[in-house]
């Protein structure tokens, strides 16, 4: 089943990291495997946010040798941060597995993407200027606490709470999804993609990498191709609906924007809240009702809807 | 008697709804009120009091617990209850089979208000998917917007939403009416079988896609009809129909009803007589 929650301040910031928490925490009940948040800060100049794991939870009960195998890992992803003359400006332990780094660098990020990918075990959940993609299994008050999102400050942020039905329950195939290589492109989504391997074949002949199994990643892989080929945000979502096959909503996270697609059959639930300072998008109109508490106006978008808001 | 069922069947071939029996005690309202009464119960349902009213804050009980609250209050006799606080929470004010005065105070989530046999519900926001599914008689009025399967499997009662409500209106609807004031999403009308959709404003595709019977009506324009759904003509008892049911909610258009359109199913998809596949080789 799945739940989906977006939520973007125009104009300023908010407490994005509480909001997520509390709009994600009341969808519990459509997926209570996995939570995970994008979420927008304010971007330091010169710097980017790389989100890192570099085992799997379940990896961490494995045995003592797995701590000293993570602290080697770590040391591999330093060195080749060094070696492509990336200067670590803050290294953050999230969990034991799971890392948040600071670094200045001039380069190309897919190479950095690359070659610290080719560590064993790692994987790059997020890396950009402003987004912060943390996933976790576990409740959205679980993975807030762990992680320290009670207290993120930021202008807009997407979130997802998984109820696993095509691939695993891990971190791996928890949303969302990173648009490997863009900065600061991430996806949620609800829903199931029938032409997924037709698609990811195609996509994966062209040079793009998955990492997990998940049909949703391919709506970030797919986005991320469009955009190097040019295509605007708006472009990609309205052409998601006639190239992709399947019941779907997803959200679409950018530095500056937020976007929403919904299939051709409507099929997929999704609850919209548009004011003129705040848009606040969910699968159940209870997550929105969890962070406003006064009366509201809201409406189910139609149909092969499409929208960007920016900040 | 016997002219009287003549008639009822006369008006009934003219609506489009010539299969129907016509046996539910909503459906029977416009036509024989005075020959069922509104006497029929249930076994042991509570003899409620209009003039008893009760309050149930929701805002700190989960869906089981305010349903509960609702059934103790009803057998105490309690015939006007308002629920504040809804919160949209789910399934709230279900499976209600007998009279009662329901005022909720505030909005609903998914599948408010399902399998109703009698009340009267009056919903002050807005509802999720699914309000109103399998209702069998009463009427249930929204002020806001409703989310998609709206009606889903209405079999009677009126089931009215002030604002636009989202996609498959209607879907497998065996009876009633829905009215919605605004638009409504696509493939409403999904396979109706009997009972009425008016729909103020526009509709998405596909409206009244493979309908075996039923009527909808249209203010707006539909972005396209669906497989089998078909213009009908607007006939005097249609007019004085929607008249009747538009002022009973205070929905009558300030420009009259004079563009609304019925589409009806074309029947071309009927195929109950032709022979299964195993039965044509068992013939043959």
């Amino acid at each position: 089943m799945c739940g989906i929650a977006g939520i973007i301040h125009r104009d300023s910031t908010g407490d994005v990291g509480q909001e997520m928490t509390a709009m994600l925490q009341s969808l519990k009940h459509r997926g209570p495997d996995s939570t995970g948040y994008a979420v927008y800060g304010a971007p330091e100049p010169d710097e980017c946010v790389m989100r890192l794991k570099v085992a799997e939870r379940e990896d961490m009960s494995k045995g003592l040798g797995i701590r000293d195998e993570v602290k080697k890992r770590l040391a591999s992803v330093d060195e080749r941060l060094a070696s492509l003359g990336a200067r670590i400006v803050d290294r953050q332990d999230a969990t034991e597995y799971a890392f948040r780094y600071r670094i200045q660098y001039n380069g190309d990020l897919r190479q950095l993407a690359d070659y610290v990918e080719d560590v064993a075990g790692a994987e790059i959940l997020s890396l950009g200027h402003a987004l912060e993609l943390v996933k976790d299994l576990g409740d959205a008050s679980c993975v807030a606490g762990q992680y320290g999102l009670h207290h993120f400050r930021g202008t807009h942020g997407i979130g997802h709470t998984r109820m696993a039905t095509e691939s695993d329950v891990d971190i791996r195939s928890a949303h969302p999804y990173w648009a490997y290589p863009y900065n600061d492109i991430a996806v949620v989504h609800n829903g199931q993609l029938t032409n997924y391997w037709a698609m990811r074949r195609g996509l994966e002949r062209k040079g793009h990498r998955f990492v997990s199994d998940c049909d949703s990643e391919l709506l970030a892989v797919y986005t991320a191709y469009n955009l190097e080929q040019g295509a605007t945000l708006e472009d990609s979502l309205k052409q998601s609906i006639e190239e992709i096959d399947g019941v779907f909503t997803y959200l679409i996270s950018t530095e500056d924007a937020l976007g929403m697609a919904k299939d051709t059959m409507a099929a997929k639930p999704m609850v919209l809240l548009e004011s003129d300072n705040l848009v606040a998008l969910a699968s159940e109109e209870v997550a929105i009702r969890s962070i406003i508490d006064r009366e509201i106006e809201t409406r189910d978008p139609y149909d092969e809807e499409v929208h960007v808001w920016r900040v | 008697m016997a002219g009287l069922a003549a008639k009822k069947d006369h008006l009934s071939h003219e609506m489009g709804m010539h299969t129907e029996g016509l046996l539910g005690r909503s459906q029977q309202r416009l036509f024989d009120v005075a020959e069922e009464g509104g006497s029929y119960r249930y076994p042991d349902s509570p003899d409620v009091d209009f003039n008893k009213r009760a309050e149930i804050d929701c805002a700190t009980l989960d869906t089981r617990k305010i349903n509960s609250r609702l059934r103790e209050l009803v057998d105490r006799g309690v015939g006007t209850v308002v629920l504040r606080n809804p919160g949209s929470k789910h399934s709230i004010a279900v499976g209600i089979l007998h009279r009662l005065n329901l005022h909720i105070e505030g909005s609903c989530g998914y599948f408010a208000c399902g399998l109703l046999d009698g009340p009267n519900v009056t919903i002050k926001g807005r509802v999720g998917w699914a309000c109103g599914e399998n209702m069998m008689a009463g009427t249930i009025v929204i002020e806001k917007n409703a989310g998609s399967q709206f009606g889903a499997a209405l079999r009677g009662g009126d089931l009215v939403c002030k604002g636009s409500v989202g996609a498959r209106t209607g879907i497998d609807q065996k009876g009633g009416t829905i009215i919605v004031g605004g638009d409504t999403g696509a493939f409403s009308g999904f396979m109706m079988q009997r009972g009425r959709i008016v729909i103020l404003g526009n509709a998405g595709k596909n409206l009244g896609d493979s309908m075996y019977d039923g009527t909808i009506y249209i203010g707006g324009e539909a972005r396209s009809l669906g497989v089998d759904a078909v213009p009908g003509v607007m006939t005097d008892l249609d007019r004085e129909w929607l008249t009747r049911k538009l002022r009973m909610y205070d929905m009558y258009p300030q420009q009259g009803i004079g563009n609304i359109k019925k589409i009806v199913a074309g029947k071309q998809l009927w195929n109950y007589d032709n022979l299964e596949p195993s039965e044509k080789k068992l013939v043959l």
